[in-house]
């Protein structure tokens, strides 16, 4: 035991000892958690300080184009730039200068009364209404209409539907207020009676699920802190196995292999220490979320009643992030191997984890992928814990399986040694 | 004692033998001298004693003795001190030693009271506080000597204990290397320094291509020789004048 604890007192050391890698490692992390909720945060916020500027011609000159011009100014995410012809806002779309052009055609309002009235006058006239309808079938004259959406190339898909998805609700609500008011016109004389409520019946309720008074909704805080904060501690298999790969660079292993002391001795130290580390780096993204993110004008981050369980995630994370620390320092026989084969194994791990992309909207194969990826077992502990409120009974799979990771990265990693240098 | 039986050491990739058949016995008490070119196999021969590299033939035993079956009881009787400084620079000469004794299951005052021997014998006495990183090269040659026999081995492999320190440095290790034999330790080391060697083993045995050119006390080698009056001439002429590189 006493080999155990003094391999921890040496890793203990060698890591306070290098204050520019110590300050690193974790202020690194921090900046990136603020850095990504601040950037994220603007899309969680329902009202936006930055406003997106787009281009709109306007052709039509009629209602309906004034009523989306409206409806565009009164979403408060645009700030709309009136422009004169098409070739103009293809030009500026296609350099980037706007992301977005709309184009509303010529006749858009007066056609598309007509071929409501069409309508309206049919169907008035199959219920014996319309004397003038009786001699004159409900043919519609007007052509389909197209409204044209002028997007940059390098506009983000997700940016792209929902733009298109809010138009099309738009120009949906104009038309059927065109049909109720067409109806109005030919059931009564008088403009003041009201014949139709306009207000739409169904509306959407957000519902968080579960039992007991939620006082909090999910927020880009409670979103980002779990997800990010991961994303951090699997980062120290960058430092843990720059820190192996040294110990062989510098002859300090070798000496290691000639003691009676096992591999494993020689890993549990550096466990300890790294474990401790990550747990570190997670109490101080929690203080941030805490403290420092209400003064930036970012949603505070909510850790009442679940601190226990926060830190237990957190240290099963880390055990696993260590785990796979302790094999690539085993395997890399150079820095130049380790550092960028690490870093990219992160980013590919949270790729797969649903630290950037939810992995609900993964290709079906990616989804399957992701069961494999500790981040994503990790993540997933953190969203019970975080905004489903589970207890300890509901995360014991996910713990399971982090802790299952640790064992079998260690267990390799020290097969690995074995064999390699067996005498 | 070390009875090495038909030893050989071929890398992987290798064309030719590092160690080839080698056979050599080397009694309790002795300070034996491992002398050859570069590339001759030296290293490579004490890597294998010492538990670094796995044979790929042959067999040996110390103290009767093998890694396959005695591995934790074996490697407590050696001392292995590497060619490389092989210490933490971030720690002081203390931490290191402490470290490095706690894993050969020394704890305690018996610890602490070894450091502080064996630095004021090395005269290491005053900077054990200091980092190694701050250290000379002799002085890290001292600590790294120091944390290979905080135990006291009964048998200490040295890998060109010497290299690139001054003459003062050098002249304290290769005292108390004497007197830590004197004490029973058997001493097997690998050097270049030839005068060192002639003054410094008890026994020299000289190998080349991996092979065991002679061995024998260096004073009846040298009067075997014709026309050689010390160790350095018999070396040359057994080994002769061709450079030795290797990439």
């Amino acid at each position: 035991m006493h080999k155990l604890w003094a391999s921890t007192y040496k890793e203990f050391l060698s890591l306070v000892r290098d204050v520019g890698g110590l300050a690193i490692l974790f202020l690194m992390p921090l900046l990136l958690l603020i850095v990504i909720t601040l950037v994220q945060d603007s899309t969680f916020k329902s009202i936006q300080e930055t406003k997106i500027p787009i281009l709109l011609v306007d052709n039509d000159k009629g209602v309906v184009a004034t009523s989306i011009l409206e409806n565009l100014k009164a979403a408060s995410t645009f700030e709309v730039v009136l422009k004169d012809s098409e070739d103009e806002i293809k030009e500026l779309v296609s350099k980037g200068t706007y992301q977005l052009g709309i184009v509303i055609p010529e006749n858009l309002s007066s056609d598309l009364q007509t071929k409501v009235n069409a309508n309206v006058d049919g169907i008035l006239a199959k219920f014996g209404l319309d004397q003038e309808a009786e001699t004159t079938p409900p043919i519609s004259i007007a052509t389909p209409k197209e409204v044209r959406l002028y997007f940059d190339p390098a506009t983000p898909q997700t940016f792209k539907s929902s733009v298109e998805n809010g138009i099309d609700k738009m120009i949906s609500k104009i038309e059927s207020q065109s049909i109720y008011k067409a109806f109005q016109e030919q059931l009564t004389e008088d403009t003041s009676e009201v014949i139709f409520d306009t207000q739409g019946f169904i509306r959407f309720t957000e519902i968080i699920p579960g039992e007991g008074p939620r006082d909090t909704l999910p927020n880009s805080t409670q979103h980002n802190v779990p997800a990010w904060a991961l994303f951090a501690i699997f980062f120290i298999i960058l430092p843990l196995s720059i820190n192996m790969v040294k110990e062989k660079n510098q002859g300090t292993f070798i000496r290691l292999r000639t003691l009676p002391v096992s591999y494993a001795t020689v890993l549990g130290g550096k466990s300890i220490v790294f474990v401790v580390v990550c747990l570190i780096q997670f109490a101080l993204m929690l203080l941030i979320g805490v403290y420092l993110f209400p003064l930036i004008g970012l949603p505070k981050l909510d850790v009442s009643g679940k601190l226990s369980l926060l830190f237990i995630v957190a240290f099963f994370s880390g055990l696993a992030a260590v785990g796979l620390g302790l094999l690539l320092g085993t395997v890399a026989k150079s820095q130049e191997q380790s550092a960028p084969f690490g870093a990219t194994l992160v980013v590919i791990l949270a790729a797969l984890g649903g630290v950037w992309v939810p992995v609900f909207v993964m290709p079906r194969f990616m989804q399957l992928l992701s069961n494999i990826s500790p981040m994503n077992w990790g993540l997933n502990a953190f969203y019970d814990v975080f905004l489903r409120k589970a207890g300890f009974v509901q995360i014991v799979p996910e713990l399971g399986l982090l802790l299952l990771f640790f064992v079998l990265t260690t267990l390799v990693a020290i097969v690995y040694n074995k064999r390699k240098n067996a005498v | 004692m070390i009875q090495i039986e038909h030893l050989s050491k071929k890398y992987k990739g290798s064309e030719h033998y590092s160690v080839r058949n080698l056979d050599l016995t080397i009694a309790d008490g002795e300070i034996f001298g491992l002398l050859g070119p570069n590339g001759a196999g030296k290293t490579t021969l004490i890597s294998m004693l010492s538990s670094l590299l796995k044979p790929t033939s042959g067999t040996f035993a110390i103290n009767g003795l093998t890694f396959q079956e005695n591995k934790n009881e074996l490697k407590q009787l050696i001392g292995v001190v590497p060619q490389e400084y092989a210490l933490y620079p971030a720690l002081t000469a203390y931490e290191n030693l402490a470290y490095f004794g706690h894993m050969y299951d020394l704890q305690g005052s018996r610890l602490k009271d070894e450091i502080v021997n064996q630095l004021t014998i090395l005269g290491l006495a005053d900077f054990a506080n200091k980092r190694i990183s701050t250290f000379s090269g002799g002085m890290k040659r001292r600590i790294n000597l120091i944390a290979s026999i905080l135990h006291q081995p009964k048998i200490l492999f040295l890998d060109e204990p010497t290299v690139g320190v001054d003459v003062q440095s050098k002249n304290v290790i290769i005292n108390h290397l004497r007197q830590l034999n004197t004490s029973g330790t058997t001493i097997i080391y690998t050097s270049h320094h030839l005068n060192e060697a002639e003054l410094f083993c008890s026994r020299v045995a000289i190998i080349d291509h991996g092979e065991l050119i002679c061995e024998g006390i260096p004073k009846k080698l040298i009067e075997q020789q014709d026309a050689a009056h010390n160790l350095e001439e018999v070396f040359l002429a057994k080994t002769g004048k061709a450079l030795r590189d290797y990439a």
